[in-house]
């Protein structure tokens, strides 16, 4: 199944926690594969493991049982250094609450992942404006998070997701915190990121930003549920 | 991260928490600020003690022959006093045996001190010590003549009433106007000023340029000492190893004179620069041992709070761990953070400490008549103990940031 355009291929990936006696299977046996260039939802109700399944996907933690490989490697069992490692090459994040450091300039917050990727501070510096004038926010480098609005701290963050050139941007309910119109805005960043073949996986329970993928997998129980291909809406 | 990029992070932390940097340096603030000043005023007393103390009062290799000893070192009791006071005095015929048996080069000179008050034309100087000596008294006690000149050993001979003056009491008496060939009189009888002492400064606040010198044998023989006594006889030899010979020879003669017997101590003191820094070097042991002391205490003090606020950092942060985390930071990215944070913090109280403490020091020396004299390896040792005590205080809350877990971090609000 892992020819060269395959990105992610996940195998028989299950996690389970134990709280106190009980014993949680947050994903029980799932099987994905994702291609470069490919524009994901993952969805499903809370409890369903999509969290689980985003924490794995993204390298923040890493399964009880399964493989899973990430552009040609087996990330499964790698040491808590080495999957930060991958999660600076390979993933970018962007996450409901944006997460952004509050004291940090959006410049700053966009330079982080160049810091820990040891970039000499001319040239991350460089990068870093140029990738918050990608996402249209090349006057504001300067502001804090705090003044900026909700559309904006996300478009900070998806700079600071993309200045790495990472293999999958990973979103975690992106417009989870955002109005509406808003909400269009940031999807439309992430279309036309697609369209630049950007490899998309959107982690959401909103139908309406699952719409804009290309293709919906449907976690139920810790397993997948379904998995279809659609036209973006 | 690289290491400078650390301490870029870590200045900025400081600077933005001003107030919070502040309380939790105080412990090593206080430590370090003590450290520079008790170091800064030892160091002076030390170089005041060898080169001052020493050298001026007493002499480079140089002893006194005395009846009991000017400074005592250690403790003093009255049956010693007692003791003393009952030992026959130094007569002049002593002082002459003594120097006719010491077979190495050597320079001599009487003293006998008393005080008395002295008077020129109406201005009167109270309480000056006034000495009665031989002619190569200010070469062994290094007082170079800056105006006019010393006196010579015919004068001594002669007993001529002439002085040589302090620079403190020159100014005093004659208040700017040229003292040499003035008349000054002490208990009615008028000595001339011949010449004047270069200017020696203080020590412990004490002027050392309120003195006269006159020839041993002038009127003034009669209020220093009783007849043919005097208080010191002053050798000084050309080296240490001499000096031990002249001093063995002294004791001998004496011992003769005195007509000891083995068993009997000396009824007679035999005094050298020596005993005073010996005295001084015991004061500096005990400061020197309570110091580290006390500054350990208040950098242990100093670490704790420390430690306090950077697991209180640490928790305030945790969500900047978690996303720093997820953007890639690895442990020892984190855990450099936070040490690098900590060691800034403290290095920054040790450098407030440094600052102050030379301050502190600057103040006891231009207010007090305690000297004091910085000692560049405190500064060092005090920097580097603030530095030190960040990064220990520092390595259990840095390695609890490091070991976070990234989805647990990043979820907390």
């Amino acid at each position: 199944m892992t020819d060269d355009t395959t990105i992610i291929s996940v195998r028989r990936l299950a996690r389970v926690y134990h709280m106190g006696a009980e014993t949680i299977r947050a994903l029980d046996g799932v099987d994905i594969d994702i291609r470069r260039n490919e524009y994901v939802a993952i969805m499903g109700p809370s409890g369903s493991g999509k969290s689980t399944m985003m924490n794995l996907i993204g390298c923040l933690d890493t399964p009880t049982s399964g493989e899973y490989w990430l552009n040609g490697t087996e990330v499964s069992q790698m040491s808590d250094d080495a999957l930060a490692r991958v999660r600076n090459r390979e993933i970018g994040f962007v996450f409901q609450t944006f997460n952004l450091l509050p004291r940090a300039s959006a410049l700053h917050n966009v330079e982080l992942p160049l810091i820990y990727a040891g970039m000499r501070a001319r040239v991350r510096r460089d990068q870093a404006a140029s990738a918050l004038e990608r996402v249209g926010l090349g006057d504001r480098m300067h502001h804090k998070p705090n003044e900026l609005s909700g559309g904006q701290r996300q478009r900070v963050a998806i700079a600071r997701a993309l200045v790495n050139d990472p293999s999958i941007l990973l979103a975690d309910e992106p417009t989870g915190n955002l109005d509406s119109v808003t909400s269009e805005d940031i999807m439309s960043v992430f279309e036309s990121l697609h369209a630049q073949g950007q490899t998309i996986v959107v982690v959401t329970h909103e139908t309406t930003v699952a719409n804009h993928a290309h293709r919906v997998i449907t976690l139920h129980d810790g397993r997948v549920h379904s998995d279809t291909f659609q036209r973006a809406a | 991260m690289p290491f400078f990029e650390a301490i870029r992070l870590a200045l900025h932390t400081v600077w933005t928490n001003k107030m919070k940097t502040a309380f939790s340096v105080v412990g090593v603030f206080i430590g370090v600020m003590f450290l520079i000043a008790v170091v800064s005023i030892v160091e002076g007393m030390n170089r005041y003690m060898t080169e001052r103390f020493a050298g001026t009062l007493l002499g480079v290799n140089t002893f006194h022959l005395r009846r009991f000893p000017n400074f005592q070192a250690g403790e003093m009791t009255r049956a010693m006093w007692l003791s003393w006071i009952r030992r026959p005095r130094i007569r002049y015929e002593d002082a002459r045996a003594v120097v006719e048996a010491i077979s190495v080069e050597h320079v001599a000179a009487w003293e006998s001190t008393n005080r008395a008050t002295l008077e020129h034309r109406g201005r009167v100087a109270k309480d000056i010590a006034v000495t009665a000596a031989t002619e190569r008294y200010f070469e062994i006690k290094n007082l170079p003549i800056e105006q006019g000149r010393p006196f010579s050993a015919q004068e001594v001979r002669a007993g001529t009433p002439v002085l040589v003056i302090g620079y403190e009491l020159a100014e005093r008496l004659f208040e700017g106007n040229d003292p040499i060939g003035k008349e000054v009189k002490i208990h009615g009888i008028p000595y001339r000023v011949i010449g004047v002492v270069e200017r020696q400064g203080n020590l412990f606040g004490i002027s050392l340029d309120k003195f006269a010198v006159t020839t041993a044998l002038s009127p003034a023989k009669r209020f220093v000492n009783p007849a043919g006594v005097v208080d010191a006889l002053l050798v000084q030899t050309n080296s240490q190893v001499e000096l031990r010979q002249a001093i063995t020879e002294a004791e001998a003669v004496m011992r003769t004179r005195r007509q000891l017997r083995p068993t009997q101590d000396n009824n007679f003191a035999i005094e050298t620069a020596d005993a005073v820094l010996d005295f001084w070097a015991k004061i500096n042991q005990v400061l020197m041992v309570a110091l580290p002391g006390l500054v350990s205490i208040s950098l242990v003090v100093g670490g704790i709070v420390i430690m306090n606020i950077m697991l209180m950092s640490v928790a305030e942060r945790t969500r900047e761990i978690g996303i720093r985390k997820s953007l890639g930071a690895r442990r020892r990215d984190i855990l450099r953070q936070f040490l690098v944070e900590s060691a800034t913090i403290s290095t920054v109280g040790a450098a407030l400490g440094v600052g102050t403490g030379l301050a502190l020091a600057w103040i006891v020396e231009a207010t007090t008549p305690l000297p004091a004299s910085v000692a560049p390896w405190s500064i060092v040792v005090g920097v580097l103990l603030g530095a030190g005590v960040g990064i220990t205080a520092g390595l259990y809350p840095a390695t609890r940031a490091a070991r976070l877990d990234p989805i647990v971090a990043i979820r907390q609000e």
